[in-house]
C-alpha cells in the first residue's frame, strides 16, 4: 500500500544519513521512537523528536538505552510502527531485548550508527564493528534481519525497507549504519506518498475466541493483533506455545525455535537483497557493505586499471546472509575480497559459505576511518595473481 | 449450598494455567484476589486494561490475569508498559511485579516512571526476598535477616519503598499487608481509577524461603505477625516508613495529590509552543479514569 502522506517529506533535499534514516522512518509509517542520545547516532533521534509531536506521533528519551529498546516494543503491541536508534555501547545494552523481540515476534526496528570499538572506542568515528552481534548478540538462538545503506538516499530507503521487512516477517529489523554515511550529507529524493510502498501490519482477522497469537501459515509467521482488541493477549519472552502460555520442555522449544529460526532461513533468498556490478568473467569479486562499498569502488577501479578483471558484490542486506548467491559466485570467480572495518566479520560468512571453493582474502581495518583505496586495489592485485 | 458455586474472581482469571506455581502461604495470590475485585469494584473495562510484569514469582502475575498479559525481562516492565500507554493512552496499563525486580534490575526505570508522572499504576509485592532463585538478598531486605547471598545477615540500608515512590513524585502512594486484604481492595480501586504515576506496596509473606530461613514460622506465622505489628496511619510522613527485621510495619494510605501526566504536560508545552493548530495527543481516560 502507498505510504501516509503525513510523513512523507516530498521534495529533493541535501541530508545527511541520519536525517534520512529519520524521514525514511517517517514515511515508513513510523509513529513512536525511543531513544537515549549518544554519538554518531543522535541527529535521528533529534530529528524524529521534532517531526513526531506535529504528525500525531510520540518521542520519549528514555533514561538508559535498556529502556528504549523495550519502550518501543510496548509501543508496538499497542498498535505502533516503532523505532529507536544507538550507537555502539548502546547497542550492547539492546541486546536483551533484540532477544525479546525475536522471541515476541515484535516487528520493530533498530537503528545502529556503528562507531568505532570496542567499548567507549571511537565515538566520533566509523566502524564496522557491530556486524556479528547484530546477528549473535543476544543470548539464545534465533534470527534476525539486518541491512546496511552505503549513502544518504539510501538511508532513507532502507529504513523503509527495515519496516516493511519487520512486518512482513515480525522480527527485529537491524539498519547497521556506519559514522561515515550517518555524517555524510548528499541528495536525498523523496517520492510522493503515493510511490511508495508500505506494508501495514498482518493484522489477524480472527474473533476473539478463535484467534491463537502463535498459529502460523505457510510462511511460518502469526498474524498479530495489539493490546485492546479484546484478544486476551498473552506475550511472554519464555517458551511458549500457540497461545502464548509458557511450557517448558524441550519438545516446545523445539517447536518455537526451529519455527523462529526457519521462518528466516527458508525465506533468505525472498529477503535477499544486494547489488553487482561485471561479475560476469570476473577474476576476482568484492564483496563489501555501508561505506567500505563506496571505499571500494575506487580500489576495484584501480585493479581494473591494471588490468584485473574485477566484479563486485555490495549487500544491503547483510543478514540473513545471501549463502545461495555467494556459493552461486564461488563457483564462478577465482576469489572473494572482502574489506571492511573490522578485523573479519562478514568475511567469515563469506569463507564459510565459499567452503574452500576459492579463497576469502580479508582486507581489515580496525576502523577510525576509511580504508585506504590504494590498500584494498592491492589486495584485488595480489588475490588475483595468487589464483591465476 | 450448592458446591459448584464459583469463586467472584474466576472470570478474571486464565483458569487453564491454575493451579500458580505459589508456593502454600504465599502472599501473592492474597494480593491477586484483591487486585481481581478491585477491577470489578473500579468498573474498569477489561478489554482496554493491560497487565505488565517482569520476572520473578510475582512476574508470573500478568499470566494468570485474563486480561491481555505482557511478561517482559527482568527489571523492564515500566518501560515497556511505558511504551504500551502512550502508544494507546485509552489503555489503563498496570504493572505488578516483586521488589526484586521493580527496585533493583528495574530501579531506574521505577524512579524515572515516577519522575515524569507516567499514567500508570505500580503494584509491587514485597517479601524482602528474590524467591524465585532461591532467597537471595533484595533491596528491601531487613538488616540482620539472612539469606543465601547474605548467610552471615543484612547489614546494607534498605529502600523504604514508599518513601523513594513519593520523593520521585508519585500521585499515589500506599501501604498494605497481606493481612490487610479489604484494605489493599480498597486502595487498588482507588488508585485504578486515578491519573499519573501511582505505587502501591503489598507486603508479603514468603514462607518457603524467607520465613524458613530466618525461623519466622510459616504463611499463618505471617498473617499473625502482621496482624499484631501493623501500625495503620493514613497520611504518614513517607521519611519514617522504614521496616526493620521483625520491627512493627507502618500501613496506610500516605499520597494523594494531582499533577499533569507525562501526555497533559506534553500536550500543554506543545499547545503553548505550536498554538491552536496543535493537535493535541489523546490523553486517556479522564477524572475517574473508569472507561466501562
Amino acid at each position: 500500500m502507498a505510504a501516509d502522506p503525513t510523513g512523507v517529506l516530498t521534495g529533493q533535499h541535501y541530508l545527511d544519513g541520519n536525517h534520512a534514516a529519520c524521514e525514511g522512518a517517517l514515511a515508513a509509517g513510523c509513529r513512536f521512537a525511543s531513544g537515549y542520545p549518544i554519538t554518531p547516532s543522535t541527529e535521528i533521534v533529534e530529528r524524529i523528536a521534532a517531526r513526531l509531536p506535529r504528525m500525531g506521533g510520540m518521542f520519549i528519551q528514555m533514561e538508559d538505552e535498556i529502556a528504549a529498546s523495550i519502550t518501543l516494543q510496548g509501543a508496538v503491541w499497542g498498535g505502533k510502527k516503532a523505532l529507536t536508534v544507538t550507537s555502539g555501547p548502546g547497542f550492547s545494552l539492546m541486546m536483551e531485548h533484540i532477544g525479546l523481540a525475536a522471541m515476541t515476534e515484535c516487528p520493530c526496528v533498530f537503528i545502529d550508527v556503528q562507531r568505532g570499538g570496542p567499548s567507549t572506542g571511537l565515538p566520533t568515528l566509523p566502524g564496522q564493528g557491530d556486524m556479528m552481534q547484530a546477528r549473535w548478540g543476544s543470548h539464545g538462538d534465533y534470527e534476525i534481519i539486518a541491512l546496511c545503506p552505503e549513502s544518504p538516499q539510501e538511508c532513507f530507503d532502507t529504513t523503509i525497507e527495515a519496516f516493511n521487512l519487520a512486518e512482513q516477517w515480525r522480527v527485529p529489523v537491524m539498519v547497521m549504519m556506519d559514522e561515515c554515511v550517518g555524517h555524510m550529507t548528499e541528495r536525498v529524493i523523496i517520492p510522493s506518498a503515493d510511490k511508495l510502498s508500505v506494508l501495514d501490519r498482518r493484522w489477524t482477522t480472527k474473533k476473539p475466541g478463535e484467534y491463537r497469537p502463535f498459529d502460523v501459515g505457510a510462511d511460518l509467521v502469526p498474524d498479530m493483533a495489539k493490546a485492546g482488541d479484546g484478544h486476551r493477549l498473552f506475550v511472554t519472552g519464555l517458551t511458549h506455545d500457540e497461545r502464548g502460555y509458557p511450557v517448558m520442555n524441550h519438545k516446545a522449544q523445539e517447536k518455537l525455535v526451529r519455527r523462529l529460526v526457519d521462518k528466516i532461513r527458508l525465506n533468505a533468498d525472498k529477503i535477499a537483497h544486494y547489488e553487482e556490478d561485471q561479475i560476469d568473467g570476473a577474476e576476482v569479486v568484492v564483496i563489501s557493505y555501508g561505506i567500505t562499498a563506496r571505499v571500494a569502488q575506487r580500489g576495484v577501479q584501480i585493479a581494473r586499471d591494471k588490468g584485473v578483471k574485477v566484479g563486485t558484490m555490495r549487500l544491503i542486506v547483510v543478514w540473513p546472509f545471501p549463502e545461495t548467491r555467494i556459493r552461486e559466485l564461488a563457483q564462478k570467480t577465482r576469489a572473494f575480497v572482502v574489506p571492511e572495518l573490522n578485523y573479519g566479520q562478514m568475511s567469515l560468512e563469506v569463507e564459510r559459505v565459499a567452503a574452500g571453493k576459492v579463497p576469502t582474502v580479508l582486507v581489515p581495518h580496525g576502523g577510525g576511518e576509511v580504508h585506504d583505496p590504494e590498500v584494498i586495489a592491492e589486495a584485488i592485485i595480489k588475490a588475483a595473481r595468487s589464483v591465476s | 449450598m450448592s458446591d459448584t458455586a464459583t469463586n467472584p474472581v474466576n472470570p478474571y482469571l486464565r483458569l487453564e494455567r491454575m493451579p500458580s506455581i505459589w508456593c502454600p502461604g504465599c502472599g501473592i495470590g492474597t494480593s491477586v484476589n484483591c487486585f481481581a475485585r478491585a477491577l470489578t469494584q473500579a468498573k474498569l473495562d477489561l478489554k482496554m486494561t493491560s497487565i505488565v510484569s517482569g520476572i520473578g514469582c510475582t512476574g508470573r502475575v500478568s499470566g494468570y490475569m485474563s486480561l491481555d498479559s505482557f511478561h517482559t525481562t527482568h527489571g523492564r516492565a515500566i518501560p515497556f508498559a511505558t511504551g504500551l500507554k502512550l502508544a494507546n493512552p485509552d489503555l489503563n496499563v498496570i504493572v505488578y511485579s516483586g521488589e526484586g525486580d521493580l527496585m533493583a534490575i528495574g530501579g531506574n526505570h521505577f524512579i524515572h516512571a515516577a519522575r515524569r508522572n507516567m499514567d500508570l499504576l505500580v503494584v509491587c509485592v514485597n517479601n524482602f526476598t528474590y524467591g524465585m532463585t532461591g532467597g537471595q538478598v533484595s533491596p528491601t531486605s531487613p538488616g540482620g535477616a539472612t539469606y543465601t547471598t547474605a548467610p552471615f545477615g543484612q547489614f546494607e540500608e534498605p529502600f523504604n519503598l514508599p518513601h523513594l515512590a513519593d520523593s520521585c513524585g508519585a500521585v499515589y502512594v500506599s501501604r498494605w499487608t497481606t493481612f490487610h486484604v479489604r484494605q489493599l481492595t480498597k486502595s487498588m480501586r482507588e488508585a485504578m481509577t486515578k491519573k499519573g504515576f501511582r505505587f502501591i506496596e503489598v507486603i508479603s509473606p514468603c514462607p518457603t524461603l524467607y520465613q524458613r530461613r530466618n525461623k519466622l514460622g510459616d504463611g499463618l506465622d505471617a498473617m499473625k505477625f502482621y496482624k499484631e505489628s501493623s501500625v495503620v496511619k493514613n497520611g504518614a510522613d513517607t521519611r519514617d516508613l522504614n521496616i526493620g527485621f521483625q520491627t512493627p510495619i507502618t500501613v496506610g494510605n500516605f499520597v494523594n495529590r494531582s499533577r499533569p501526566s507525562f501526555i497533559e504536560a506534553q500536550n500543554k508545552r506543545y499547545t503553548e509552543v505550536f498554538g491552536p493548530s496543535y493537535k493535541p495527543y489523546p490523553e486517556g481516560p479522564h477524572g475517574n479514569g473508569a472507561n466501562a
